[in-house]
């Protein structure tokens, strides 16, 4: 292990995999280190799930540059990907006179980051295109190119290709400590450690303690936690977009919204919080939440709630980005990436290869680098396993549905088990394949998938749901 | 019952799904032999009832390993024989909740209490004795389980006593949400069927029509919580009613009739319509709290159609009335209301 590798990258997020997928793309050697076991496992997994357009980021910021550039590059990139994206459109709804007189500026704002469909829509339009709305919107703000998206897809995606590029991915361990050389450093790992003449530090929530490691203080993570609601496919029809709502001095505000999934959520609280690890829901959050509901899309809360969670946002003390490059360090900090992240991550890693490339770094797409890569359907709006008679009649596992809620076959349980970036825990197994993430939380089908994943894995059923640590 | 079906010359599709049964009646199904569909005059929608998990009860804290409702607990254990725990909670005092209790202590999982937000269990004396002084289980009154804690795995749930206000933690690793049957209605609704607001499944007549002809409903996605013999005796019902109907040639008829409503502490009654040419024997009735012995009384815009005493009621467990009533119903009036006075 004691190989140099051309570049570390701290952090197996969704920036941190499109970076070292970039960079390997590239030809660099890569080595990818993260404390969870599995990628995504921080502030990737637990977002609203939005690919923005950056219509209301900061103007001339480095965030809406990067998010503007992102969304046509992930856009582009799910869609060759089969990746769930749907162009639901979003619809700022102002409900009083404080929110009603803050649209124009919102406006101008999505002018000033070069976007230019918004419009303003009455009334009576905000009515039409979204009947289900409580009484008393004023107006709206259409931003038509606001889109869902599949985040937990999009991680795997870029690590999958970063894998495929011969990234190394190390999960399950935590840098320990960074001991500069003058040609390489030295990174301690809790299980090893890894020589990297460069290092990327990408680790979300961890990532201001990376910078210290390096000498550096210019950034402190805040974590501020979002509590959301989840609800059943059966609450799709309640809405046809992304409902936002209008930001003010005193309140940012909750959504709804679609999934591609076909659920509707509902969230996020924004709660400054001291403990990085703790995405628990509490009683207040749920409640502000269905308040909120209640009066927005009154109808929703009749039905049921699939999941409770909540992310935890790697905010800062400042309004942007916090990337620099430290040429004569070999470093290369990408912290503060907020939850505009997923939108700006392939955005961000162009960009961290045009700061290593500024150095006299030589990157040249590699010219081996395979088929493109498809992941596995699981869009509502998608074509899923079984749905295809063909895929059924080539591999008869992919009718047999064990999954009623999220209509899951055991074909796609096998393969996220044994796929390049295999599942290692239930969750994992829930994240690539939705089993057990609907209505009935594995009343059905809970038991046989850990019953599958325990024989496809080759762990325990009690290693898979933690029985024995 | 398997082989009485099979008998009378039902074909049984196993590892079959129906993934939807459009409005005009076709049904679409996908198996490991492929997708198909087929185009009956009938459909009997029997996709029965759910616990409501913990997402659904939004029971908030951390979202670790460890969280079960019975169903799932009991094709674990005994279908699967895969590891539970060591030490649980069960949420809920009803009958299924004492068999979860049985389950985990077939599983070598201790139950460290039951809990109901409720004054009192739900089920028979008998099963509530035996747990408490055969399996040593403390059953917690008034109290509900107000959050779950642990990263990855459950550490200890945290519980609230609804009289005094008081919380307290409990370690343990397995946590199991009992009953609160919620129907499988989803088919159902995709095709378009009329939800009663009460039960939450399709709304039915006694022969199990829904809203929408050609299909029909039986079982626990209709009455939810139901034993299993309840819900196969009323399948059979609803099924000899149909091949009358089929037989008849008056299948292919919208029905009608006035929708039954209840009011609280009432929970759900079913039949959810009913007809005065249609006369059932009895009507279920659920009620939210635990009722002395009440007295019901059926009323259509103000007029008394009938009245029925009641013995003492049990959240949970089912009371039935006489049916005669409906008899008196006036078809092309409003709904019939059922209230305790």
């Amino acid at each position: 292990m004691t190989d140099t590798v051309d570049a570390v990258v701290v952090g197996a997020g969704v920036v941190g995999c499109a970076i070292a997928r970039e960079l390997a793309r590239h030809g660099l050697s890569v080595t990818v280190v993260d404390r969870a076991a599995d990628v995504g496992e921080g502030t990737s997994k637990a977002n609203t799930a939005i690919l923005h357009t950056g219509f209301d980021t900061a103007p001339g910021s480095l965030e809406s540059r990067l998010v503007s550039q992102g969304y046509h590059l992930l856009v582009a990139y799910a869609e060759a990907a089969g990746i769930a994206v749907e162009p639901t459109g979003a619809l700022l709804v102002a409900w009083d006179d404080e929110q009603e007189a803050a649209l124009p500026g919102l406006l101008d704002k999505a002018r000033a980051n070069g976007y230019e469909a918004a419009r303003f829509i009455d009334a009576a339009e905000v009515r039409r295109r979204e009947p289900h709305l409580g009484p008393g919107a004023r107006a709206g703000l259409e931003v038509p190119g606001e889109s869902i998206i599949d985040p937990w897809s999009v991680t795997l995606a870029l690590a999958t290709e970063a894998t495929r590029a011969r990234a190394m991915l190390r999960l399950g361990t935590s840098v320990e400590g960074i001991a500069e050389g003058a040609d390489e450093h030295l990174v301690t790992l809790s299980d090893g450690r890894v020589r990297a003449r460069w290092v990327i530090n990408a680790a979300g929530l961890f990532s201001d303690r990376i910078d210290r490691m390096l000498g550096h203080d210019g950034f402190t993570i805040t974590p501020r936690r979002g509590q959301l609601i989840v609800f059943d496919k059966l609450a799709r029809g309640l809405v046809s977009g992304i409902v936002l709502p209008v930001p003010t001095e005193r309140s940012k505000g909750v959504l709804v919204l679609p999934t591609v999934w076909g659920n509707v959520l509902l969230g996020p609280t924004a709660e400054d919080l001291e403990d990085r690890g703790d995405t628990a829901t509490t009683e207040g959050g749920i409640d502000q939440l269905l308040a909120a509901g209640r009066a927005i899309l009154p109808p929703l809360l009749d039905e049921e709630v699939t999941a409770l969670y909540a992310g935890i946002r790697a905010a800062t003390e400042h309004r942007d980005y916090q990337i620099s490059l430290h040429a004569s360090q070999r470093y290369v900090c990408v912290g503060g990436i907020r939850s505009t992240g997923l939108t700006a991550a392939l955005a961000i890693a162009e960009h961290v290869a045009d700061l290593l490339r500024s150095t006299g770094l030589k990157l040249a797409v590699r010219d081996d680098l395979g088929p493109p890569l498809v992941m596995p359907a699981l869009g509502e709006a998608q074509q899923r396993p079984y749905q295809r008679a063909d895929l059924i009649e080539e591999d008869p596992e992919y009718g047999r549905v064990l999954c009623h809620c999220e209509q899951v076959t055991a074909g796609e349980v096998r393969d996220a088990c044994r796929s390049e970036v295999p599942a290692t825990d239930l969750a994992g197994v829930r994240r690539r394949t939705r089993a057990m993430n609907g209505r009935c939380n594995g009343f059905f089908c809970g038991a046989e998938v850990v019953a599958l994943s325990a024989a496809r894995t080759g762990r325990t059923a009690g290693q898979l749901t933690m029985v024995d640590r | 019952m398997t082989r009485l079906a099979t008998d009378s010359g039902a074909e049984l599709s196993l590892e079959t799904t129906v993934t939807g049964i459009d409005p005009s009646g076709v049904v679409s199904l996908v198996s490991p032999a492929g997708l198909a569909e087929l185009r009956p005059r009938a459909v009997l929608v029997a996709t029965g009832a759910r616990e409501r998990p913990r997402s659904a009860r939004l029971i908030p804290g951390d979202r670790p390993a460890g969280v079960f409702t019975t169903g799932l607990l009991q094709q674990w254990v005994h279908v699967h024989h895969l590891p539970v725990g060591r030490r649980a909670i069960v949420e809920g005092a009803e009958h299924v909740s004492f068999s979860a209790a049985m389950t985990l202590r077939d599983a070598g999982v201790e139950t460290v209490a039951m809990v109901t937000e409720l004054p009192r269990h739900q089920t028979l004396g008998g099963f509530a004795l035996a747990s408490r002084f055969l399996m040593g289980i403390p059953l917690l009154t008034s109290t509900r389980v107000a959050a779950v804690h642990g990263r990855g795995r459950v550490s200890s749930v945290e519980l609230a006593d609804l009289t005094s206000g008081r919380r307290r933690t409990v370690e343990v690793d397995t946590v199991v949400f009992t009953g609160e049957w919620v129907p499988d209605h989803e088919l159902a609704r995709r095709a378009g069927v009329r939800i009663d607001p009460a039960t939450k499944g399709p709304m039915t007549d006694g022969g199990g029509q829904t809203s929408v002809v050609g299909i029909l409903a039986a079982g626990n996605v209709v009455h939810p919580g139901e034993t299993a013999g309840m819900a196969a005796l009323g399948g059979r019902r609803v099924a000899q009613r149909l091949a009358e109907r089929l037989r008849r040639g008056d299948f292919d008829r919208p029905v009608g009739g006035v929708e039954v409503r209840v009011v609280e502490p009432l929970a759900w009654a079913w039949p959810n319509v009913v007809r005065p040419d249609d006369v059932p024997d009895r009507i279920l009735l659920r009620t939210r709290t635990f009722t002395g012995r009440r007295t019901v009384s059926v009323e259509q815009d103000g007029r008394v159609l009938g009245q029925a005493r009641l013995r003492h009621a049990t959240p949970n467990r089912s009371l039935s009335i006489g049916g005669g009533w409906v008899a008196d119903v006036d078809a092309a009036a409003g709904p019939v209301g059922l209230r305790l006075v």
